[in-house]
């Protein structure tokens, strides 16, 4: 038998794999939620009648209930991401600019938060963050305080960004770590002092990176449930939040689903038109 | 502005300069002077030292001792950027995200140019490195011909009283860098700026350089011209890392004169300067001839044929002496390999004139 006659049923079977699994996994779902929007609710089980009816998808987008929280989402998310970035881009640098046998020692430090339960660690916060928790304690040592920290906007944005803060570190040190350092020596040379070959050179190449991070920090961020419900205060009322009321609480499965709908659509698009602004920059 | 001209500046004075990597002297207590608008060759093999002394006149390095002067001013109290020198890498580190005409921008807007300014000497450097509608294209679309040739403009734009090459040639293919060889001695006479430029390859020092330095163990061996250190070279190491060169044991004998040969049991004549003794003699492979020479006192020696190289328009002939060890003989074929070379194993005379003699002293 030849490799090519070999090639003919094997290479079909490697293929269809990845893509069986992508339609059980991927497609077959997006197919039932965007089915679910469509629908029409009803008392029974389930909650809704097959139909073809916009009304869901035009409740989402219009009612001030649902936009809100879709504002608010995307505002914590640019917010944190921002913020990641401001906090990641120097860590980032400072790691691929070690010394090497160093590099690997501080990638391990930003990755170490993943070997415990992301759970345990949010529920870790609440205890610093509480009117009797350790942040608290340490202000009154110097006569400060208390103040309320959990439950607030503060500790929804100090989760989100230490959460998220690796997402944004990784994919910006891998771009780092492959500049060539001539690059700024020829910058140097050229008469750009550091700060200049940083705005001139080490910035514009490492964008790609920049846009990687910030779309791995801003898309789970704006469907963040878990945070805002442990940290944030009542007014914290994210997207991901109202989704699972509207959802569980209520029973009206088709505008979860269409609200769903609406944060997929707004989480495909907003990234698209960052990199396409961010290729017309560089270009 | 591109008008010939000898410029009075660029003139380098390195003096007593010490780099020191951990425990090595990278580069040790060189001295060296650099004239205004000369193209000044550093030769070396690798390890010898002389990147680490043009990243040092670049300031990439901070040397530990000595002083660099460039038209009296210190280097050494100016960090990189400020520094009148520009440099041409080896890699010519082109800035990808970069058009063609923006990485030749750079240096010039350092400088706070205006706008106009600007755009005119990119134009100016297009046209003078034969790039002239390559602006707009970025780095990696362009052959490794054309992309050393955007490095050398983007070096030269802002004018620099020194430029530093590295290398500049290596990274081309054979028949280029022949070609860029002389492109780049024409350009060097057209800007007239001074050029420090490295390489380990003696042909281009050899073609290239006003004067030539070459480099060894952090140290400077010899500087001079081209000719002068292929001529008479400083010591045993120059003589064979420039060119080739048969050493032989010899005694200089107290008339100055004559040179014993107390292995062959032979005497050569040679004019010797300095003091009789131990000394080693040193001949240029192209400079012997086959057979007892024509003219009255030729020096000459006996020996057999080991093995021949052709080389298209040369003839190398490894020959055997009485002691055992080896001479290399090369016949220019100006007419041709018009008669079979000497079989192998036959007793054959070489001869030289005595003005070939070179007279090492270490």
């Amino acid at each position: 038998m030849t490799a090519a006659t070999r090639g003919g049923w094997f290479r079909p079977i490697v293929l269809a794999v990845p893509a069986l699994w992508l339609l059980l996994f991927l497609v077959a779902p997006l197919g039932i939620v965007l089915l679910i929007a469509l629908a029409e609710p009803a008392d029974g089980v389930p909650p809704y009648r097959i139909g073809l009816s916009l009304d869901n998808l035009v409740t989402v987008l219009t009612d001030p209930l649902y936009r809100a929280a879709l504002l608010l989402s995307l505002k914590v998310a640019g917010i944190s991401t921002l913020a990641c970035l401001l906090a990641g881009y120097p860590m980032a640098l400072a790691i691929a600019r070690a010394p090497e046998r160093w590099r690997n020692v501080l990638l391990l430090a930003v990755m170490l938060p993943f070997w415990t339960g992301f759970l345990m660690r949010v529920n870790a916060w609440i205890g610093l963050l509480r009117d009797n928790g350790w942040i608290n304690a340490l202000l009154g040592g110097f006569g400060l305080g208390p103040y309320r920290l959990l439950y607030t906007d503060t500790a929804l944005y100090l989760g989100i960004i230490y959460t998220y803060l690796p997402f944004m570190v990784l994919p910006l040190y891998a771009r780092l770590s492959r500049l060539d350092p001539v690059l700024l020596e020829a910058a140097s040379d050229l008469g750009a002092p550091p700060w200049r070959a940083f705005l001139r050179v080490t910035l514009p190449l490492s964008l790609p990176g920049v846009a990687a991070g910030a779309a791995l920090v801003f898309i789970p961020a704006v469907g963040e449930y878990v945070i805002p419900e442990l940290l944030g205060g009542p007014r914290a009322q994210l997207v991901g939040r109202l989704l699972w009321e509207v959802y569980a609480a209520n029973r009206d499965w088709p505008t979860a689903a269409a609200l769903a709908v609406v944060l997929l659509v707004l989480l495909l698009g907003v990234p698209a038109l960052v990199l396409r602004l961010l290729r017309r920059s560089t270009q | 502005m591109l008008t010939p001209t000898t410029r009075s500046v660029g003139g380098l004075v390195i003096a007593g300069l010490t780099v020191r990597y951990g425990q090595v002297n990278a580069v040790n207590d060189l001295d060296l002077t650099v004239r205004a608008g000369e193209l000044f060759v550093l030769l070396g093999g690798s390890g010898s030292g002389k990147t680490t002394l043009l990243r040092a006149i670049a300031g990439f390095v901070q040397p530990q001792a000595g002083r660099i002067a460039l038209d009296g001013t210190d280097l050494l109290a100016l960090p990189p950027h400020r520094r009148p020198v520009n440099t041409m890498f080896q890699s010519y580190a082109l800035f990808p995200h970069l058009t063609v005409a923006a990485n030749i921008a750079f240096g010039l807007r350092q400088l706070g140019r205006p706008r106009a300014a600007i755009r005119d000497r990119v134009a100016e450097m297009l046209a003078l490195v034969q790039l002239e509608g390559f602006g707009d294209r970025r780095p990696h679309h362009l052959s490794g011909g054309q992309q050393q040739r955007v490095a050398l403009a983007r070096s030269l734009a802002p004018n620099p009283a020194l430029l530093l090459l590295d290398e500049p040639l290596s990274a081309l293919d054979r028949g280029l860098r022949a070609e860029t060889r002389s492109e780049l001695v024409r350009l060097q006479r057209q800007v007239g700026t001074t050029f420090v430029l490295v390489t380990h390859d003696q042909e281009e020092a050899l073609t290239m350089a006003d004067r030539i330095g070459v480099m060894r163990d952090g140290r400077m061996v010899q500087t001079g011209t081209p000719a002068e250190v292929y001529e008479t070279p400083a010591n045993r190491f120059v003589a064979t890392f420039l060119g080739a060169a048969n050493i032989l044991p010899a005694i200089v004998r107290p008339d100055g004169l004559t040179l014993d040969l107390p292995a062959l049991n032979a005497t050569v004549r040679a004019a010797v300067p300095g003091a009789p003794g131990p000394v080693l003699l040193a001949l240029r492979p192209e400079r012997l001839r086959p057979g007892p020479s024509p003219g009255d006192g030729a020096n000459r020696l006996d020996c057999v044929v080991v093995d021949h190289a052709y080389a298209g328009d040369s003839l190398t002939t490894r020959l055997r002496l009485a002691d055992g060890s080896e001479l290399r003989m090369t016949q220019s074929l100006r007419d041709g390999l018009n008669a079979t070379p000497t079989a192998t194993g036959v007793s054959m005379t070489v001869s030289w004139q005595p003005g070939a003699c070179i007279v090492l002293r270490e």
